[in-house]
């Protein structure tokens, strides 16, 4: 009992809260048993960041009548001691023991109090849909999807047309700066990879040829390929995952941002002000880069073709021409602007569409390459079947 | 032992004491010679008017940039000069709210305030949603706690950063604009919740702001900075430098309250 009355004198000063008073005295708790109460003492500084003592190895496997807590030396608290007393507390609402807990300080108790009334809100873990469900929300998924897609593609033609009712209003500025940009700088990574294609299909191609011996055709079909198919198809994935993604993630981002509301309340047409220019300098600049992408991989065929086949460029040229004419460089141009009116397209719908989050602008990023990636590659194969039955 | 166990420090030194601080950007000097001390549970403002480098001085106080010239320190320790880790640890000891909440858009409210408690403490799952729970309802967001940010209004928003900026009950908590876009009612609310912060934990406050009705409120200390002068023009007690100061740019700043408080 003596003992008690000294720690009563002692927790009475040493109540001051100061989460911080640096100190390194960790903080301990003391169990002790005084008759049929079991004492703990608390002290040193109690910190949330830092090890402290858990309440049941505290209490171990003691079977008190009465818990008292104190506190001694107690330097700072902060939640982390109301959490060792909510434990307490529960611990002796379960054993129906009581706790008496007055020498606490007064702020503590204050906060105690509301830590006790507020309830936890943990959200129930998503649950699977089933099947039906699950079918059901794809379809109407697909349903809102191709009406968006519909409704975009709709406005992009309207705003087409009513600009060039008035060409003047056109943002010529930002179609050239975006020219610049999906253009002229894509360059390097264009030629860079067409060459490298035009490389790999001389080798492939060589393979098989060489068992004829007939190295020389290798120019018809890296020719032929290049001009017809790959020039056009990796432009068009190159300029997917290069423009498509930063078009998509740029109007997300004012889409976050309510950029694009503040156009639309200036009276304005987002989609003529931020979408056609985007599209149209993507449509002007592809065939372009197509081209380059063409007599790069050329460059890349007749490479291969000098140094491991030995077959000089002008023969290679010239065998070429045989069979690589005017209408192939047609098709592979007109596919190439397609690309570019998909990638365009895609790319500021899915900005248009995203959600105004962080996560939102990363996902329409994604969502712009996919949708372009795979609507290349669906086009193309149309591409082939039609020019087939043209005969081109 | 704790991994957070701060070196002995003279017990004495005040909460932050900032020497002789240079701070700009790209070479273009904001501001120059500031210095200043804040003591242990102190509210203490930053004000002064648009663009006159406060948000700058708290940048620079928090480690986000590198001041060109002084020190920071921190319960007697050197920010500027404390090895990076030991500047993470020190960084702990931290809440910081900025303008507009900073709320990590992919999360709910819960998970934006639970975060902190994941990665900086060892507790029970159970425990950290108790903590999370505790500090959502201290700013009024109970029934809030599975909203994504985007779901929410401004003011919720910086509720949300505030109970998020406290949840590891950090020793100092740095504001910016905290009442900045908030009604009246909310502002003031706000304020009533920074005194029981301090009340209650004994947190150091250093609050970035020009609305004067906070600051009569609740500052105990501010200092005023000045874009022309490039640092502290004055430095006390609001009311008394509202009534007293030399300086007729203070006056002008802190007078409209002080004649509002005056008026019967």
């Amino acid at each position: 009992m003596e003992n008690l009355v000294v720690l009563l004198s002692v927790t009475a000063t040493t109540t001051k809260p100061m989460p911080t008073l640096p100190d390194v005295i960790p903080a301990h708790a003391q169990a002790r048993d005084h008759g049929d109460t079991l004492v703990v003492e608390l002290g040193g500084r109690w910190r949330i960041t830092e090890p402290r003592p858990e309440w049941r190895s505290i209490v171990g496997k003691r079977t008190p009548q009465k818990v008292r807590l104190e506190v001694r030396d107690l330097v700072s608290w902060d939640s982390s001691l109301l959490l060792l007393w909510e434990n307490a507390r529960r611990w002796c609402a379960e054993k129906k023991v009581t706790l008496e807990d007055d020498t606490l300080p007064a702020q503590a108790r204050l906060l105690q109090t509301q830590l006790e009334s507020t309830r936890v809100c943990v959200p129930a873990g998503d649950c699977a849909p089933g099947l039906f469900t699950a079918v059901g929300l794809v379809t109407g998924e697909l349903k809102q999807k191709t009406k968006d897609i519909a409704y975009f593609v709709g406005e992009c033609t309207l705003s087409a047309v009513s600009v060039s009712k008035r060409p003047h209003k056109f943002r010529w500025a930002d179609c050239l700066a975006e020219m610049q940009q999906c253009g002229a700088l894509a360059l390097p990574i264009v030629g860079l990879i067409n060459f490298l294609v035009g490389v790999t299909l001389a080798y492939t191609g060589a393979i098989v040829l060489r068992q004829y011996g007939g190295d020389i055709y290798v120019a018809d079909l890296v020719g032929l390929s290049m001009v017809r198919e790959m020039g056009a198809m990796m432009t068009g994935i190159v300029v997917a995952g290069r423009t498509g993604a930063a078009f998509a993630a740029q109007l997300g981002n004012m889409k976050a941002n309510e950029e694009i509301d503040a156009i639309e309340t200036l009276g304005l047409r987002p989609v003529e002000f931020l979408v056609l220019p985007r599209i149209v300098a993507l449509a002007v600049m592809m065939p372009l880069l197509a081209l380059y992408a063409n007599a790069l991989g050329i460059l890349g065929g007749m490479a291969i073709a000098r140094t491991v086949l030995s077959i000089s460029p002008v023969a290679y040229w010239v065998e070429m021409l045989t069979i690589v004419d005017m209408s192939d460089v047609v098709t592979g141009v007109i596919k190439a602007t397609t690309f570019g009116l998909i990638v365009g397209l895609a790319g500021c719908l899915r900005g248009l569409q995203a959600d105004r989050n962080a996560s939102g602008v990363g996902r329409a990023a994604t969502s712009a390459v996919v949708t372009s990636i795979l609507l290349i590659i669906v086009a193309d194969t149309l591409y082939a079947a039609v020019f087939n039955i043209l005969g081109w | 032992m704790p991994i957070t166990t701060p070196r002995i420090h003279n017990s004495a030194s005040p909460a932050i004491e900032v020497e002789g601080l240079e701070c700009g950007y790209d070479g273009e000097v904001v501001l120059s010679e500031v210095s200043f001390s804040v003591k242990r549970g102190e509210i203490f403002f930053v004000i002064g008017g648009s663009g006159c480098g406060k948000s700058t001085l708290l940048r620079h106080m928090i480690g986000l940039r590198r001041p060109t010239a002084g020190s920071v320190r921190f319960f007697g320790e050197d920010f500027g000069a404390a090895h990076p880790a030991r500047r993470r640890e020190i960084l702990k000891t931290f809440g910081v709210l900025y303008q507009s909440g900073a709320l990590w858009s992919s999360l709910t409210v819960r998970e934006n305030v639970l975060l902190p408690l994941q990665e900086h403490t060892d507790l029970r799952r159970g425990e950290r949603e108790e903590i999370v729970a505790l500090k959502l309802a201290q700013v009024g967001l109970t029934g809030y706690e599975n909203h994504f940010p985007s779901e929410i209004s401004g003011g919720m928003k910086k509720r949300a950063g505030l109970a998020r900026a406290l949840a590891l009950d950090p020793a100092i908590v740095f504001f910016d604009e905290p009442s900045a876009g908030l009604d009246p009612v909310t502002s003031r609310k706000l304020d009533e919740l920074i005194l029981q912060i301090r009340d209650m934990l004994g947190t150091t406050l250093v609050i970035v702001s020009h609305e004067l009705d906070s600051i009569y409120r609740t500052a105990d200390r501010v200092i005023m900075l000045e874009r022309e002068a490039k640092g502290i023009i004055a430095e006390g007690a609001p009311k008394e430098l509202a009534l007293a100061s030399d300086d007729p740019r203070v006056r002008e700043f802190l007078h409209r309250a002080a004649l509002d408080e005056a008026r019967p």
